[in-house]
């Protein structure tokens, strides 16, 4: 139900989010451009107010979506895996590496296309989650192994971008990283789209079929165990999935902060711990939450642009601030005036 | 269904943890795991849960290596009470008891009625129906002991294993506890520090000292005087109460003067 409520207000939001921004447009036009490029027999908007809606704002308002959806389930999936709150998507030095890898491209000039800053970024992710595997050593499914080859990789990685920039000395390198690191999604295309569509659906799938497990595994690897799943088994499949989506969608869009660490804990709020409903609703709020970040990113103060990551730190922080006031397991806690009552069954004397 | 242990051991780098260990609870018994601080009642139960692995030597649930079977059907006899749980989890009781019940779903099944029923059915055994809605991190020590049990029960399983599952628990408890442990049909093997209640309540005691196996066997034969003062360096007075159970009463040893 919660998942269906979300949903519709996440459709609801890429409707209105297509609307909105520098040039005006109505909902039926947009309605209408997506029926013309469907093959339906409605007559297109003129070329330049449809290849804003086709080629600028779809592309961008789902890919936003996309993002926003996948930060949020390899948040929660990483937090449930490390039993660590703070776990983000960036957890094993992804989003550094994603820099190094497209500061690399540009000073080795391999090409300065998007198509070549992206794969760039790609291969850098991967790189700084190979590195983390290697410095975590075999017994790298421990969490707290592979949190600390986690933080040693992102500080290599953020040492080799820093030291390529002031090597290559270039005005393009500095931008590029700056981009990588703060996240736009400024160079949506319909390619990138679709990539992101495709791993993000696979990988949820995989969290999704894993639920049961990271049930388990909030409550510890013992548990885990003992109720029938094999610790290191599944801590390298998640971890292995959650690194791949997390370096896809850095690589088309950059880092993008605070979606993945703030909204599976605000989710939690709303849905309980289970994973079976916490990950599609994650998904869908995390996708919602991104949306509007960027739309706002894009018309505050058009027509100059904020990173959305800018947006996304400048929401999330208060939002955390908030989580923090509240005690743990707030949502679990009896509201007030059921509080007020006296806590029935105390001291039955019953057998345990 | 009974689980045995033989002849395991486990190392860790060069210290040995547990050696030459057998033990074998027969279906229905209730066992209890008794011996000093570090004798390897905790390693021991390790073992025969699957969460570690033996240097050597087998652990047999039935007679078969537990080793060879499937992890999830394992799961469907067995379940673990370990000491620790975490403190933070946050997660409400309803959503701990539930956990127990993953190995009897589908993996992509959702938590039916029925789930729900045997998860209420287990709180309220355990002295804490309706608590479902309660946060994990809101229950004391003792509270959360007994939803640990609680979990384990709705696993339905034939043999539970526990780590010291009466140390946070009330005298009330403690004693609700093992009466229901003796008297279900479950295979109980349960690590105790409280001799007298070992005594009254088990089928079989296994003492352990350092790693090894000190003795076996009924209560009355393996808690005597002399050996509760040789493991645990306890003066102990043991006899039959009228209903005709062992019984252990423990002052400290008398300071050894020069």
């Amino acid at each position: 139900m919660k998942a269906v409520v979300t949903a519709a207000v996440l459709l609801a939001s890429i409707a209105a989010a297509v609307t909105i921004g520098v040039a005006d447009l109505s909902a039926v036009e947009v309605l209408r451009t997506v029926a013309a490029h469907a093959g339906l027999p409605v007559t297109p908007l003129p070329p330049l107010a449809d290849s804003i809606v086709w080629d600028l704002r779809m592309p961008r308002v789902l890919l936003a979506a996309l993002v926003g959806g996948g930060l949020a389930v390899c948040g929660a999936v990483l937090q449930a895996l490390t039993r660590n709150p703070l776990a983000d998507p960036y957890l094993l030095g992804i989003s550094a590496g994603a820099s190094t890898g497209a500061v690399g491209v540009l000073v080795l000039g391999l090409g300065a296309g998007t198509v070549a800053l992206s794969a760039g970024a790609f291969a850098g992710s991967v790189a700084a989650f190979g590195v983390a595997l290697l410095l975590a050593g075999s017994r790298w499914t421990q969490p707290a192994r592979i949190l600390l080859a986690g933080v040693a990789t992102a500080q290599l990685f953020g040492a080799l971008t820093s030291l390529t920039m002031v090597a290559a000395a270039s005005p393009d390198s500095t931008r590029s990283t700056l981009f990588w690191l703060l996240g736009s999604l400024t160079a949506a295309s319909w390619p990138s789209v679709a990539l992101c569509t495709v791993t993000g659906a696979v990988v949820l799938l995989v969290c999704w079929a894993s639920a049961p497990a990271l049930d388990a595994f909030s409550f510890g690897a013992d548990v885990a165990q003992s109720l029938g799943f094999s610790p290191s088994r599944v801590r390298a499949a998640l971890f292995a999935a959650t690194a791949l989506l997390a370096a896809v969608l850095v690589a088309s869009s950059g880092a993008i902060g605070f979606v993945g660490l703030t909204v599976p804990h605000l989710v939690r709020r709303l849905t309980g711990s289970r994973h079976r409903t916490l990950l599609p609703v994650c998904a869908l709020a995390g996708a919602t939450l991104l949306v509007w970040a960027d739309t706002l990113a894009r018309t505050a103060f058009a027509p100059h642009e904020l990173p959305v990551g800018v947006v996304t730190a400048l929401l999330g922080v208060p939002v955390f601030a908030w989580l923090f006031r509240r005690p743990t397991g707030a949502a679990a806690l009896p509201t007030r005036r059921q509080a007020a009552k006296p806590t029935p069954a105390r001291r039955p004397r019953q057998p345990v | 269904m009974r689980i045995e242990a033989r002849d395991i051991g486990r190392r860790l780098r060069d210290v040995t943890l547990l050696a030459e260990v057998t033990l074998h609870a027969p279906s229905g018994s209730t066992v209890g795991l008794l011996g000093p601080n570090g004798s390897g009642k905790s390693t021991l139960l390790r073992l025969l849960a699957g969460l570690d692995r033996p240097d050597d030597g087998r652990v047999l649930l039935d007679g078969v290596d537990r080793a060879s079977l499937p992890r999830r059907a394992v799961a469907r006899h067995v379940a673990v009470v370990s000491q620790h749980t975490p403190d933070d989890a946050d997660l409400t009781v309803g959503d701990v008891v539930l956990l127990g019940r993953i190995p009897h779903r589908a993996r992509l099944a959702p938590v039916t009625a029925g789930d729900l029923a045997r998860t209420a059915a287990a709180l309220a055994r355990a002295g804490l129906a309706g608590w479902e809605h309660r946060a994990w991190p809101s229950l004391s020590g003792g509270e959360r002991q007994r939803v640990a049990i609680a979990r384990a029960l709705v696993q339905e399983p034939d043999v539970l294993l526990l780590d010291e599952p009466t140390n946070h628990l009330d005298i009330h408890h403690r004693f609700a506890l093992l009466e229901d442990l003796s008297r279900s049909s479950v295979t109980v093997v349960a690590a105790l520090h409280d001799l007298d209640l070992a005594a009254q309540y088990c089928d079989e005691t296994v003492l352990m000292d350092h790693g090894r196996v000190v003795a076996c066997g009924p209560p009355s034969a393996v808690l005597t005087e002399e050996r509760i003062e040789r493991v645990f360096g306890v003066a102990a007075e043991v006899g039959s109460d009228r209903y005709g159970r062992h019984r252990v009463s423990l002052r400290a040893a008398p300071a050894e003067g020069p």
